[in-house]
């Protein structure tokens, strides 16, 4: 190491030298001068599906499950799964949701987090299903920007290697 | 509310951690009361997003530490994108319930630690991480769903109800909607010309806002605020020390808080909490809250206008500074806090009702003045350093009310003339929780 690494007064030159070396000093136009570090930083979660897990496990046999509220009166259907019944408490079931619904929004995004960006530009949509209460995010695939709108007819696509991941699933336009 | 002070906000301040952000903060608005010496504060509340981004846990203590108020009593603020406006509230309770008669509530980010991309992967952290994360893991994509929706719900379904062709009728809606977006773009960031602490002061076209980069169609990157190193607070007292610290107080007269489901998917479908001006037969057929709104901060509105004792928000509100993450959240806003009707956010963008009076945008604002929104450039001008944003909200709503903007703006262009009551909006992840506060001047 030397004793003190290279100086700059442009912070874009500072990040490209962390890069390099992983040491610069940043003076800025006051003249004062900072030591900046590169401090990498990863870790590897063990991350328990808990009480969603039935919804990956199905994913992996290509079955898309929703739940429902247990309560008679209640009944209510969800396209995104929950254990428990947001409007009144009571524990759901799992059920199987139907495999084919219509695109309630959707986007296409150009840009996404770090982990996303080499799979830039990329579709998702929010899927209602007949006779369910609430929606499902997806990705939705083999459609471009100008094929999407509100009401569209799309239908499940199954990963034959799951991941274990929510992208399992995806949407492609009905056929 | 005696005083406040901020630091700029900018992409990165290399020269200052978030110890001495704070402090340059601090040492403003002490400076400013020279009455409020540092022993009068019996506590703090200081508030911070993400321990992602400054990888420090803790970090709050530092603050503490820094600012030399040990022993004194303090708590860590974190609510997502409200983290700035839940710290104000809680100072404001801490006062209100007797526990302290002076609090400072404090709010800094330092998000220039990692790359632009990492970061709004981090941010992204704040939506659930089974079901919407690994679909994407980007903020701007699930604000893009809801406006794509509100669109729908307001353009498509009525000014382009004539057109029959379905694909057709929605590429005109989402072409006017982007346009009406980018006139609020437009406006944020021309106002903040005249804001030297916002970060990114423009003059800019339509045309400008519309051809800057696609992020997440149609959501532009002029349309949608950046990450931001800053930091921001203020004191709040009991109303004999405010007097005794300055001749220009501002009283605290409303809080609200409301909340909704993490997952947009969750989101139900069912009735407008109406507001006192408002009628059910006016959104009969609306699907309530759906993507296209924000029941949290209706509901946010609803608490602190009943505390407040206001009825009709459009005309009891001299100007509102709220959480314009997006542009089309700006518009979003407008109708759940009732300065328009539902489905009314886009005409009350083109009358000119938000834009302020005496600054030419480039385009007709024939009701500029009626209710300024984000006087002071709000977020996609002045930047979004989390945990400082609803306390800058804060800020500048105290100068705007006491008349002081000015002076410390040193350019008197956004003062507004009357300024007697505002609002201050704080929101946070796709609207799973928000914050709404009243604030009125405190002296003739």
């Amino acid at each position: 190491m030397k004793a003190r690494p290279p100086t700059y007064s442009k912070f874009r030159d500072v990040q490209a030298e962390l890069e390099k070396t992983g040491a610069a000093i940043y003076r800025s136009a006051e003249g004062e001068e900072n030591l900046v570090i590169r401090y990498p930083y990863t870790v590897n979660y063990i991350h328990s599906y808990a009480e969603d897990s039935a919804f990956f496990l199905g994913l992996a046999e290509g079955r898309l499950r929703g739940s429902r509220c247990t309560k008679k009166k209640c009944g209510f259907v969800y396209g995104t799964p929950r254990g428990h019944c947001m409007f009144c408490g009571a524990p759901t079931e799992w059920i199987d949701l139907p495999t084919r619904g219509r695109v309630h929004s959707w986007t296409t995004c150009h840009f996404g987090g770090e982990a996303f960006l080499k799979e830039t530009p990329y579709n998702l949509a929010l899927v209602e299903f007949e006779g369910v209460g609430s929606l499902l995010l997806v990705r939705l695939k083999e459609a471009v920007e100008a094929d999407l709108f509100v009401g569209m007819p799309v239908e499940a696509r199954f990963d034959p290697n799951p991941k274990y991941s929510v992208t399992d699933v995806w949407f492609v336009p009905a056929r | 509310m005696v005083t406040g002070g901020l630091t700029k906000f900018a992409k990165a301040h290399p020269s200052m951690d978030f110890r001495l952000m704070v402090k340059r903060a601090y040492d403003y608005a002490l400076a400013d009361v020279p009455n409020l010496t540092a022993d009068r504060i019996d506590g703090t509340r200081i508030a911070y997003f993400s321990d992602h981004f400054s990888r420090q846990l803790k970090a709050a203590s530092m603050v503490q530490d820094y600012l030399g108020l040990n022993p004194k009593g303090s708590v860590r603020i974190e609510w997502g994108g409200a983290t700035g406006g839940e710290c104000f509230q809680a100072a404001y309770e801490a006062v209100a319930s007797g526990r302290m008669d002076v609090c400072l509530a404090a709010g800094y980010e330092t998000m220039s630690r990692v790359a632009t991309w990492k970061g709004n992967e981090f941010i992204a952290l704040a939506s659930d991480t089974n079901f919407d994360f690994p679909l994407g893991g980007f903020y701007t994509g699930y604000y893009a769903l809801m406006v794509v929706r509100h669109i729908y719900e307001y353009l498509r379904l009525r000014r382009f109800a004539h057109i029959k062709d379905e694909r057709e009728a929605q590429r005109l809606a989402i072409a006017e909607g982007s346009r009406i977006m980018s006139m609020v773009s437009v406006k944020n960031h021309m106002n903040a010309l005249h804001n030297p602490y916002a970060q990114y002061p423009k003059r800019l076209t339509v045309d400008d806002v519309l051809r800057s980069e696609m992020i997440s169609y149609p959501l532009t990157r002029e349309q949608i605020c950046t990450m931001s190193d800053g930091a921001a607070l203020v004191v709040l007292c009991d109303e004999a020390r405010a007097r005794e610290f300055t001749d220009t107080p501002v009283r605290v007269t409303g809080v609200g808080c409301g909340t909704d489901t993490m997952r947009l998917a969750d989101r139900p479908f069912g009735k407008v909490p109406l507001l006192p001006h408002e009628r059910a037969s006016d959104y009969a057929d609306l699907p309530y809250p759906g993507v296209h709104s924000f029941r949290a901060g209706r509901t946010a509105g609803q608490e602190a206008y009943r505390m407040a004792g206001i009825t009709d928000p459009n005309h009891e509100l001299d100007f509102v500074e709220l959480h314009d993450a997006y542009a089309s959240s700006e518009i979003q806003t407008y109708e759940d806090l009732g300065l328009c009707r539902y489905g009314e956010g886009y005409s009350f963008v083109e009358r000119g009702d938000p834009f302020l009076k005496g600054i030419d945008y480039g385009f007709p604002t024939p009701r500029a003045g009626a209710v300024p929104v984000n006087p002071s450039g709000g977020l996609i001008a002045c930047g979004h350093p989390v945990g400082a944003t609803g306390l800058m909200q804060a800020v500048f709503a105290l100068w705007q009310l006491q008349g002081t903007v000015p002076k410390h703006f040193r350019d008197p262009t956004l003062q507004l003339p009357k300024a007697r009551r505002g609002a201050i909006h704080s929101h946070a992840g796709t609207g799973s929780s928000v914050t709404v506060s009243i604030l009125e001047r405190g002296f003739r």
